[in-house]
């Protein structure tokens, strides 16, 4: 397994914005569903740390502890 | 080539020219294979732009030469019509268009792939200085490694150093790797751009933009912000250090924090798990 965000068919062009938020949602999804001790979500962890700026970060996870992030993240 | 133009513009730089030179017309050396697919191109291009001209310009001359005032011959006076010769400066362009065209948009293509990078480097640009963030090395509390990167003040520069080039903190990365570069802004729009390295995109705030870089050879190189972007563009250059692997990691473990060196911490390391298991 990656341990970083390799090559997305989803996501082939140059602008990654989208693979990036793709990633951090994806992640807090999967552990709604899973459980945070679940291993495949570690790789939208790596995945979106890898991507998304750090302030992006910093950002969304204010939004999601004040509950105005944008996508209903419940499984 | 670096010992000539060294010769001739009397530079201090005593390696490869990786940082532009006072009064420099020609190119600098290359460090990735992006510049070298970029100077392949331009010496195809410049093959059919000779031709053009030489072509162009004969027949300038010749019409010059043949039909000035002196000997005045009306030849085909009352030609208005040359089917041949106007399939000829029709297709004969186009040719040569589609000659241009493809090596062109081969190029483009292939740098814009970023087939399958083994690290991650952000580069972020603001007013009036760029910070880079490493983030494929978290430890527990996903702390990374960030760290912002400013021109060095002309007061403070040593024998050596490039003027309006140098910076506080390099981008450190190693060679013969194939790195994915996000750039993006926080203020207003910037460009990274490296030449001898082949790069330049634009950093838009809001947006993530990636380019894949592979370092062929260790150096210093050196670019600037190439958007203008405030009073101070001149003043945010970008230095990329290109080392050896071993250098990269124990640059890597001197980034990491020292309350983060406790147990528990693995300065993460795909590289080291793939590359280098002895020194991990
Ligand atoms: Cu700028």
């Amino acid at each position: 397994m990656s341990l970083i965000a390799g090559f997305d068919a989803r996501f082939p062009n140059q602008n990654q914005t989208k693979h990036c938020w793709q990633n951090y949602v994806d992640y807090f999804k999967c552990i709604k569903a899973r459980g945070e001790d679940f291993p495949p979500c570690k790789q939208f962890f790596r995945a979106y740390h890898s991507l998304c700026p750090n302030d992006y970060i910093s950002k969304w996870d204010t939004q999601r502890e004040e509950g105005n992030f944008p996508v209903n993240l419940n499984p | 080539m670096c010992f000539l133009s060294n010769l001739i513009w009397l530079s201090s730089n005593l390696c490869s020219n990786d940082a532009a030179q006072p009064w420099q017309f020609g190119f600098q050396d290359g460090g990735s294979p992006s510049y070298e697919g970029i100077v392949e191109l331009h010496d195809d291009i410049m093959f059919y732009l000779i031709l053009i001209l030489v072509g162009v310009a004969w027949m300038l001359m010749s019409t010059i030469r043949k039909f000035n005032w002196n000997h005045n011959q009306i030849v085909h006076k009352y030609l208005n019509h040359g089917t041949v010769l106007e399939l000829i400066w029709t297709i004969s362009p186009a040719l040569v268009l589609i000659a241009i065209a493809f090596p062109s948009f081969k190029l483009l293509y292939l740098l814009d792939e970023v087939i399958d990078p083994v690290m991650t480097v952000k580069a972020i640009g603001n007013q009036w200085y760029w910070s880079y963030e490493y983030s494929d090395y978290l430890d527990q509390e996903g702390q990374s490694i960030e760290f912002d990167s400013y021109l060095v003040p002309e007061s403070d520069l040593e024998i050596g150093d490039l003027r309006l080039l140098e910076v506080d903190n390099r981008v450190v990365v190693p060679v013969d790797t194939h790195i994915r570069f996000i750039v993006t802004a926080r203020d207003v729009i910037h460009s990274f751009a490296v030449p001898s390295l082949g790069v330049k995109l634009d950093c838009i705030p809001g947006r993530l933009n990636q380019f894949s870089l592979v370092i062929n050879r260790e150096g210093v190189f050196y670019g600037q912000c190439s958007e203008l972007c405030g009073v101070l563009h001149g003043f945010m250059p970008v230095v990329i250090e290109a080392v050896s692997l071993e250098q990269y990691l124990a640059w890597l473990s001197d980034q990491i924090p020292p309350y983060l060196t406790k147990e528990g911490y693995t300065p993460c390391i795909y590289l080291c798990i793939t590359h280098l298991p002895s020194v991990c």
